[in-house]
């Protein structure tokens, strides 16, 4: 779309057919609709090149016409019609009236829930929700969009209120709830890979709202961590938009951590070291969440045993996604034992440690399709670490993460000291005191 | 008869959307040259290969150019866009996902 706008140049973009609804849908919201765009069978990764010849030799899967003669005509057929086309669309304030089972009916047929039963955001419901914050109905708290290429949707602090309603929130949680729609960060991404979001919640709001940090904290054993969680998730979801699959959501197989994120309070008090909030400049008598995305992987083991814990550990990190960096989420059993074991008094201790466990050879590590596709064309482009590290022979053991995004979070109840690594990209912290 | 009642409207608000216009179309590609753009995904190189391939077999009066972007594709590239506007007539980007 840039050469075609900015520079001029006349242009035709090859994607799978797998993406024709998401790849028509992006130009269509770029102004775009008449898009050069031809199709071509999923996948092409792996494929030979005898086969993806074969691709290029046959037909378009979506319309049926051969490949080679829809780009050469893509290139050379005189626009007709393919001007630009701008959207005029809106957004009612209302929906109705209707009988409650016909609403419920309507929520679903247009795919604003989750598939699980909602509380309707009727307007005394979303009042009383907005009772929970000194904010303006009418004021907007952000932006959201599922990926990199579509247009931002906005939402105001009444709309964060009516996903809130929905999901079954009570007005103590709004500014929790309110504090995830500011940072804009969609738990609702479209990316193939079926990604989730992580919140974190710190600071003496996670007592008031009667957040759970301990046993069970990250399942369904918390009405406020279950539905904030929630309420982040149809917030972004409808924040954004949408997320359908096969036209805004495109994760291969879904993740069940997408129902309500995995939303958490971190156990403070049991923790020997410093909140993570903390760490990223808040006072510990500010409440803030952080929210993380990319959750897909999770490695987990029981406690560290005294003869063979660092191996343990950095196996289990090289059972990691190398393009996913670890959050450790230690039990305080666990997180005690990382002190007694390793001497790491000091959270930043630790996570030099695990910088430097998380080791593989050079060569099985650029292999990575994730790692070739996203930080290979980076350190070809020169960007530290990378660009270092791609001069090492391909048996020498390179880092598999970069030491800044490594974080930990300790949460648990102390039933026993298991702990998990979950493969997750830190966004960022938000402070929860401005919205209540 | 049930009662009926009025709902929030979930949604966000969506953006103004502006048109914007097509590059012209070349009238034939002969004598031209096409820049085959690899986004660095999926082996989309390996693809893009087969392409040059052909356009090397049955349209021999087609020059071909593969470029790399430079990074990945979620990052702007004007370096790259800017040669292809100086030294290239069209360009074919590959493969989106």
């Amino acid at each position: 779309m840039t050469l075609e706008t900015r520079y001029g140049v006349p242009t035709v973009a090859v994607h799978t057919d797998k993406f024709d609804r998401v790849v028509r849908s992006v130009a269509e919201v770029n102004g775009m609709p008449g898009l050069r765009q031809v199709f071509v069978p999923q996948p092409i990764m792996g494929r030979t090149p005898g086969e993806l010849r074969a691709y290029v030799d046959g037909r378009d899967p979506v319309t049926g016409r051969p490949v080679m003669q829809e780009v050469v005509e893509g290139l050379t057929r005189p626009l007709e019609g393919d001007d630009g086309v701008a959207l005029e669309r809106a957004t009612p304030r209302l929906v109705g009236p209707d009988t409650e089972d016909g609403l419920h009916r309507l929520f679903l047929e247009n795919r604003w829930t989750d598939f699980l039963p909602i509380v309707l955001p009727t307007e005394e419901r979303v009042a009383a929700m907005l009772a929970g914050t000194r904010r303006k109905p009418d004021e907007v708290v952000g932006r959201m969009r599922s990926t990199h290429f579509r247009e931002p949707w906005s939402y105001t602090v009444e709309k964060v209120a009516a996903n809130a309603v929905m999901a079954g929130a009570r007005p103590e949680y709004f500014p929790v709830i309110l504090a995830l729609a500011a940072t804009g960060v969609t738990a609702r991404s479209s990316s193939s890979g079926a990604m989730a979001a992580m919140a974190v919640v710190n600071g003496p709001v996670r007592r008031e709202i009667g957040m759970n940090a301990g046993t069970g904290a990250m399942g369904p054993y918390s009405h406020a961590n279950a539905t904030i969680g929630r309420a982040y998730s149809l917030l972004s979801q409808n924040g954004q938009g949408g997320s359908v699959p096969g036209l805004s959501y495109m994760g291969n197989q879904g993740n069940a951590y997408a129902y309500a994120g995995v939303t958490f309070a971190e156990n403070e008090e049991r923790s020997p070291w410093e909140p993570f909030h903390v760490s990223r400049g808040f006072r510990p008598d500010e409440s803030a969440v952080s929210v993380f995305t990319g959750c897909q992987s999770t490695a987990f083991s029981l406690g560290l045993r005294e003869r063979h814990w660092r191996e343990h550990v950095g196996n289990l990190l090289r059972g990691m996604d190398p393009n996913t960096p670890p959050t450790l989420l230690l039990d305080p059993i666990a997180a005690r034992q990382f002190v007694e074991r390793g001497g790491f008094a000091a959270k930043d201790a630790l996570l030099d440690w695990i910088h430097d466990a998380a080791r593989m050879p050079a060569g099985e590590y650029w292999d990575y399709q994730l790692v070739q596709n996203y930080i290979y064309p980076r350190a070809t482009f020169g960007e530290e670490p990378w660009a270092s590290r791609l001069q090492a022979a391909p048996d020498a053991p390179i880092p598999m993460f970069r030491r800044q995004d490594i974080h930990v979070v300790v949460v648990g109840g102390e039933t026993n000291g298991y702990w998990r690594i979950m493969g997750c990209n830190y966004q960022k912290t938000m402070p929860v005191d401005e919205w209540r | 008869m049930p009662s009926r009642i009025l709902a929030l409207n979930p949604v966000g608000f969506p953006p103004g959307v502006r048109g914007k216009r097509l590059a012209p179309r070349l009238g034939t590609l002969e004598g031209k040259t096409v820049y085959l753009v690899d986004c660095r995904f999926d082996d989309s190189d390996i693809f893009l290969g087969q392409m040059q391939a052909w356009l090397a077999e049955r349209m021999p009066g087609v020059r071909t150019v593969v470029k790399r972007i430079a990074s990945v594709y979620l990052q702007d590239d004007p370096a790259t866009w800017e040669e292809i506007q100086a030294r290239g007539q069209a360009a074919i980007l590959g493969v989106g996902h």
